[in-house]
């Protein structure tokens, strides 16, 4: 674990770029640091390994001062990503990511086998390994940052803005392979990032600073969007935080009904007897086909091009409520359709009752963050 | 009678081919000085280049200097030294070098002051020595620069190093010189001429060892 303890940094020209923070940065996890431009992250991260020296306050790694041990023995065991990739010109991509094992003292032949192994692991075509970084996109040398900071398998990983610099289809599909990355190799990871999106994405542990380095607050993202802790976090948080909310809340309490679901053989009775405004019909094998009045359809005679589209499905358990209140609100009748990993009908939701569910999540949510203020306290005091 | 008419002649007879006079033997000799007077300032001009690049310290009192020893005129030096330690190759060396040093040392500290930094960055982050940093991140990124450096030193001492017929030595500068002297301008032409190859031999040699030296991934192609 990297314990940062009350540490201040303050440059030589007088600027007070990290103002007392202490941090608790939790093993195998992603921890993000948001915020401002100009708030100290970059400053934060470059003391953990020591690119910037504090001017007080100390850093424990596994309860180590940082300080203790030679700096360049610090900085092998912390892979370090930077903005713009930071790739040596002159070598290919195979000798960049072998850089590290190299001045480890690894031969050559074993280095480059190990850099191919991590092209393969950020999802880089091994094609490319003979390739110069100019001849690279701008997503392919991140990649290729990761991969060389990654190449000595280092407990801790550092990245400051790692995706800042790509547009946002590339960005989204680096984001989501370190996610993968992470559920395979579960690294201590610090991130840098001014995207609030993307700290709420990746981060386990959001700590969002404010301008003069100081710590606003500190917490997973669901508590960040839910409970922010002033005006500044909520106002950093945007407009749609409700909403964003949301994802990280389960659709697999949602209470579908089955009532409003007909089979294409429906009977004539069996229509009729449906209380409800539309009725959605669905293939023999149970898969959706499309909403219909229950006036306009003939028993019988039930014509699948005649229906209204069931928009998107979601899947109960796997979706969050996000998705839900999404399919409901894109649905032309207001009712979000809820299938299995099959794509066969479980039920539908209406727009009501996922509102009836998010009130209680949130209440829920709300007696849960309390009681783990109540227990913060009793540690502190 | 034109200038090729007498590069005509010059290059024609046979008995300006042979001897402790003849064209190898001086052409010899230029190469001698100008490849020990660039030695002797590529040792003081990289070195100090490549540290105060790496630092990015010192950059104008280097500047101040460089300008300083580019105002000294070679000639006028030349005499000075001849003057106080008297005849011999010490006092052709030194106003070689002192022409030689201040290309080297500008462009050697500019192109590495100006590397990108941050894959520098990056390799001090992952814990790469200083040492390793200059000349395994900087270097290889500087070189085509610090090779134009080297080139345009390389080229003024060839050209300059004719002066060491002045204090009695040898080298293409004889037949400029004593050509001048004897009124013999077919000597003259052939001496420039031989000093005009040279130079072009130089950026041939240099073009040859920026294709082979630099990387392809700086060079882009
Ligand atoms: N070497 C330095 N000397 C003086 N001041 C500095 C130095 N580096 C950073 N600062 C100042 O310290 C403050 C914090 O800088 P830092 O780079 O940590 O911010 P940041 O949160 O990473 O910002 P950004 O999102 O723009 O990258 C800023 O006011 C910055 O101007
Ligand atoms: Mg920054």
């Amino acid at each position: 674990m990297i314990r940062i303890e009350s540490v201040t940094k303050r440059y030589p020209d007088g600027t007070m770029a990290v103002d007392r923070l202490s941090l608790e940065i939790p093993d195998r996890s992603i921890t993000v640091l948001v915020g401002p431009s100009g708030c100290g992250k970059t400053t934060t991260l470059r003391m953990i390994n020591r690119m910037v020296e504090p001017t007080e306050g100390t850093i424990l790694l596994d309860g180590a001062d940082i300080q203790r041990q030679p700096v360049t023995t610090l900085r092998r065991s912390m892979g370090y990503v930077i903005q713009n990739a930071g790739l040596f010109q002159h070598r290919t991509v195979v000798d960049n990511i072998a850089t590290v094992p190299r001045m480890l003292g690894w031969g050559r032949q074993r280095a480059r086998e190990r850099a191919a192994e991590l092209m393969e692991r950020v999802g880089l075509d091994t094609a490319l390994a003979k390739r110069y970084p100019y001849q690279l996109s701008g997503g392919q040398q991140q990649r290729v940052g990761v991969a060389r900071a990654l190449a000595a398998d280092p407990p801790v990983l550092l990245m400051d803005e790692p995706f800042s610099a790509v547009d946002p289809v590339v960005r989204k599909g680096l984001q989501d392979e370190l996610l993968r990355i992470q559920e395979e190799l579960g690294k201590t990871i610090v991130f840098v990032t001014h995207d609030i999106d993307e700290a709420v994405k990746l981060g386990t542990m959001v700590a969002v600073l404010r301008e003069g380095g100081r710590l606003a607050q500190y917490a997973p993202p669901a508590e960040l969007l839910s409970d922010p802790a002033d005006a500044f976090v909520e106002d950093f948080l945007g407009a749609d935080r409700g909403i964003r909310g949301l994802s990280f809340l389960s659709t697999t309490a949602l209470e579908l009904t089955t009532d409003p679901v007909i089979p294409p053989d429906a009977t004539a009775e069996r229509i009729g007897a449906a209380d409800a405004a539309h009725l959605l019909v669905t293939d023999g094998e149970g898969r959706p086909l499309g909403w219909s009045e229950p006036r306009r359809l003939t028993a019988g005679d039930i014509r699948p091009d005649r229906l209204l589209p069931y928009g998107r499905p979601f899947v109960p358990g796997v979706d969050s409520l996000r998705v839900a209140l999404d399919c409901a609100v894109l649905s032309p009748t207001g009712w979000a359709v809820a299938v299995d990993d099959a794509g066969r009908v479980r039920g539908v939701v209406s727009q009501q009752t996922i509102g009836d569910a998010i009130r209680t999540a949130h209440q829920d949510g709300r007696t849960a963050h309390q009681d783990g203020r109540a227990g913060d306290e009793k540690v502190l005091g | 009678m034109n200038i090729f008419d007498f590069a005509h002649a010059f290059f024609g007879d046979s008995a300006n081919w042979q001897g402790y006079d003849g064209i190898p033997q001086r052409f010899l000799e230029h190469l001698q000085y100008s490849l020990l007077a660039l030695a002797v300032a590529a040792a003081i001009g990289l070195p100090v280049g490549l540290l105060t690049g790496h630092t990015g310290r010192g950059g104008n009192a280097l500047a101040f200097i460089a300008n300083a020893a580019r105002a000294l005129p070679s000639f006028g030096l030349l005499v000075l030294v001849v003057l106080l330690i008297g005849f011999g190759l010490l006092p052709v060396m030194i106003p070689l070098v002192v022409l030689a040093v201040p290309p080297i040392l500008v462009t050697t500290y500019e192109a590495v002051r100006t590397v990108d930094p941050s894959p520098v960055d990056a390799a001090r982050g992952m814990g790469m020595p200083e040492s390793r940093i200059l000349f395994q991140v900087e270097v290889p990124v500087a070189l085509p620069l610090i090779l134009s450096g080297l080139r345009s030193a390389a080229i003024q001492i060839v050209s300059t190093a004719t002066i060491a017929a002045y204090v009695s030595l040898g080298g293409l500068g004889r037949y400029i010189i004593d050509g001048l002297y004897q009124r013999d301008y077919e000597k003259v032409v052939g001496g420039a001429t031989l000093v005009a190859f040279l130079a072009l031999v130089t950026l041939v040699l240099f073009w040859a060892a920026g294709r082979f030296t630099v990387s392809p991934g700086v060079r882009r192609r």
